[in-house]
């Protein structure tokens, strides 16, 4: 009798943990703790829409739409071209194309940090090109316009074919040919200067 | 020496221009400038040409000295201006942010710099403060300006530039340093003076408020990991930063130096993210999004990665760790004789405060601590002087500095042996200057 009893109030203990633990973080945060000031206000879906631009490496942010190289030759032609060369490795302005194998001191001469050669991923390019670029006049390429830039130049290093279409679900999956090289900040790295180890009072 | 000397910025109402006394067109007495830190009267020197240096030899009071000359008195004997409304610095000063004009870089995304020979103390003044744009300043009404915060959070919340300022404010007063400072100087003596090789670091007053309270009123979700920020410059300049550090002890600044931000520095508001490089100090910031990444942007991939000769790249590699060097004398001075001379320079460290700097005079074979001017604050500029009687001949000075990790800063050699010359960004190494037997003053880094 106790012993069903003990279990009855375990099992009750249990089931209202349950009811707990399905609430999220967020929720029970929210409920014990209210904004505290008060301050500002929910952003409208349309003003969320306008201002949130980012892209992720996953291809979280990437808008409906697409184009290939062939197709975006000509928006290179008109809106890159000025700045970057007509190959893209001409400048004046930063190299687009080119580099690969160059990053390592061994190799000798200068590394040349390209799309190419050195970006890591595919819709890093496509974020940078959709809210920075032309340098002149950010923010003015359509979709599609960007997806055709960001495949030509993507083409131009001979990561994506000329008929390729990148997309939002395509432009995700390109491997970039640098991508498994970052590595974390391992400092502080010079040995003779690492902080001396506290000594515990 | 007195722990609270005489600033050589604060000129005595003793003061005064006078053109007959000093050689060439250069004129100036200041007696009790000197009396402080410079015993006359043992000096190997004329006392005019020792002043003539401690005033400094930049171009600055050469210009300021030669205008005297052409105008006088020194002492008006009629009224002077009048009260104005914004006050502005005496025409005869000209320091100025040094900045490239002959480049293929547009200046909408270049670098201007700090001149750090030609600052006192410890704050820089807001009109000094180093720029680096991205696509150009822009002109932001601040009553038309918000601050959205969303993504992981469970109230996303837009916020005006009033509302801002009415949430429990504070200051902090700390340096912002360009990870690309000293880039020149990877391959030995890059630039000739301590502007063009260090000017991208500046310290000023900043006040705002705490990101956490904010993403606290905004609900902050557990997967949140990561924040993206973002400016509303024309290019939308987005960097992202661990969730452990926005939590910590980042800031949303509309204060500098006591007025409202220049729009240089982000006007309306910008992050600021304390010892962390400059660039994820995001200005003109228009939104905070919460991500369970990084968002991987451009500024974070492409650029601010430090290449290593593997061919590997560092990322996120945002501690600006110690670093000082002696900013007078420095490269392009030009000491005037053998004689007692202020060294003096500043140190600073995104890992805390600075414990001790130690001056070489004899390029690294013996090192003298310092004086360091209080109060020393965490990952703010540090002042420090040395007294040092020149005998004239030639010598290697640097400066080195120690923060409270025990943290010492590296030679050049040092880094170079672990990073290469190709990592561009975090160069902290000894800066070397050599004071010519003709008192000229260069930069005599090398590899």
């Amino acid at each position: 009798m106790r012993i069903a009893r003990s279990l009855a109030v375990a099992l009750v203990f249990a089931w209202s943990a349950t009811i707990w633990s399905t609430k999220s973080f967020a929720e029970r945060q929210a409920e014990t703790q209210p904004p505290p000031f008060g301050v500002g206000r929910a952003p409208t879906p349309a003003e969320l829409h306008e201002i949130d631009i980012d892209v992720l490496p996953d291809g979280r942010g990437l808008p409906a739409g697409g184009s290939t190289a062939a197709t975006g030759k000509d928006v290179y032609a008109r809106r890159c071209v000025t700045c970057h060369g007509p190959t893209g490795v001409e400048g004046p302005q930063d190299v687009l194309v080119g580099g690969r194998g160059s990053l390592a001191s061994a190799v000798g001469g200068r590394p040349v940090k390209t799309v190419g050669s050195y970006w890591p991923y595919a819709t890093t390019l496509w974020d940078y090109v959709r809210r920075a670029m032309p340098f002149d006049h950010p923010g003015t390429l359509t979709t599609d316009e960007v997806y055709g830039a960001t495949a030509y130049v993507l083409f131009l290093n001979g990561i994506v074919a000329e008929q390729d279409v990148m997309n939002e679900t395509t432009l995700p999956r390109v491997k970039m040919p640098n991508r498994d090289s970052f590595v974390p900040d391992p400092r502080p790295d010079v040995p003779a200067h690492k902080p001396e180890p506290q000594k515990k009072k | 020496m007195q722990p609270d000397d005489q600033t050589p910025g604060s000129l005595p109402r003793s003061t005064r221009f006078t053109p007959e006394s000093l050689p060439g067109s250069t004129t100036f007495t200041a007696e009790s400038l000197l009396t402080s830190t410079t015993s006359t009267s043992d000096s190997p020197l004329s006392r005019s040409r020792s002043r003539r240096w401690f005033l400094g030899l930049g171009t600055a009071w050469g210009a300021a000295l030669a205008a005297c000359a052409k105008t006088p008195p020194a002492e008006p004997s009629a009224l002077g201006a009048p009260v104005s409304a914004y006050g502005s610095r005496a025409r005869f000063e000209r320091a100025n942010r040094f900045f490239n004009q002959n480049t293929k870089v547009p200046l909408e995304e270049a670098a201007s710099r700090t001149p750090l020979r030609d600052t006192y103390g410890i704050i820089t003044p807001s009109s000094l403060h180093f720029e680096r744009h991205h696509s150009g300043v822009p002109e932001i009404d601040p009553s038309k300006h918000t601050l959205t915060i969303h993504g992981l959070v469970d109230r996303p919340l837009v916020i005006t530039v009033d509302e801002l300022k009415k949430l429990p404010s504070r200051s902090r007063i700390h340096f912002l340093e360009c990870s690309g400072n000293g880039s020149s100087e990877w391959r030995g003596a890059g630039e000739p003076d301590a502007q063009r090789a260090h000017g991208l670091t500046s310290c000023s007053e900043w006040t705002g408020v705490s990101l956490a309270l904010l993403l606290k009123e905004c609900g902050l979700r557990p997967e949140g990991t990561w924040i993206l920020a973002e400016g509303a410059d024309p290019c939308h300049m987005s960097r992202s930063l661990p969730i452990e550090k926005a939590l910590n002890d980042v800031m949303v600044v509309y204060g500098q130096n006591g007025e409202p931000l220049r729009p240089e520095q982000g006007y309306p508001i910008r992050l600021l993210v304390p010892g962390w490089e400059g660039n994820v100090n995001v200005k003109w910031l228009r939104r905070v999004k919460v991500l369970d990444q990084p968002a991987m942007t451009r500024d974070e991939t492409s650029k601010y990665t430090d290449l290593m000769p593997d061919g590997t790249a560092r990322q996120f590699t945002f501690r600006m760790e110690a670093k000082s060097l002696i900013t007078r004398p420095s490269g392009g001075d030009t000491l005037p004789g053998a004689g007692l001379y202020e060294l003096t320079g500043l140190a600073w460290s995104g890992q805390g405060a600075i414990a001790h700097v130690d001056v070489t005079l004899d390029g690294g074979g013996t090192w003298t601590r310092a004086e360091l001017q209080t109060p020393v604050l965490p990952v703010a500029h540090t002042r420090f002087r040395l007294s040092w009687r020149w005998d004239g001949r030639e010598a290697i000075i640097a400066s080195r500095c120690t923060d409270e990790t025990g943290y010492v800063q590296p030679t050049l050699a040092e880094l170079v042996a672990v990073r290469g010359v190709h990592s561009n960004y975090h160069n902290n190494s000894i800066q070397l200057w050599k004071v010519g037997a003709d008192g000229k003053v260069t930069n005599a880094n090398r590899a």
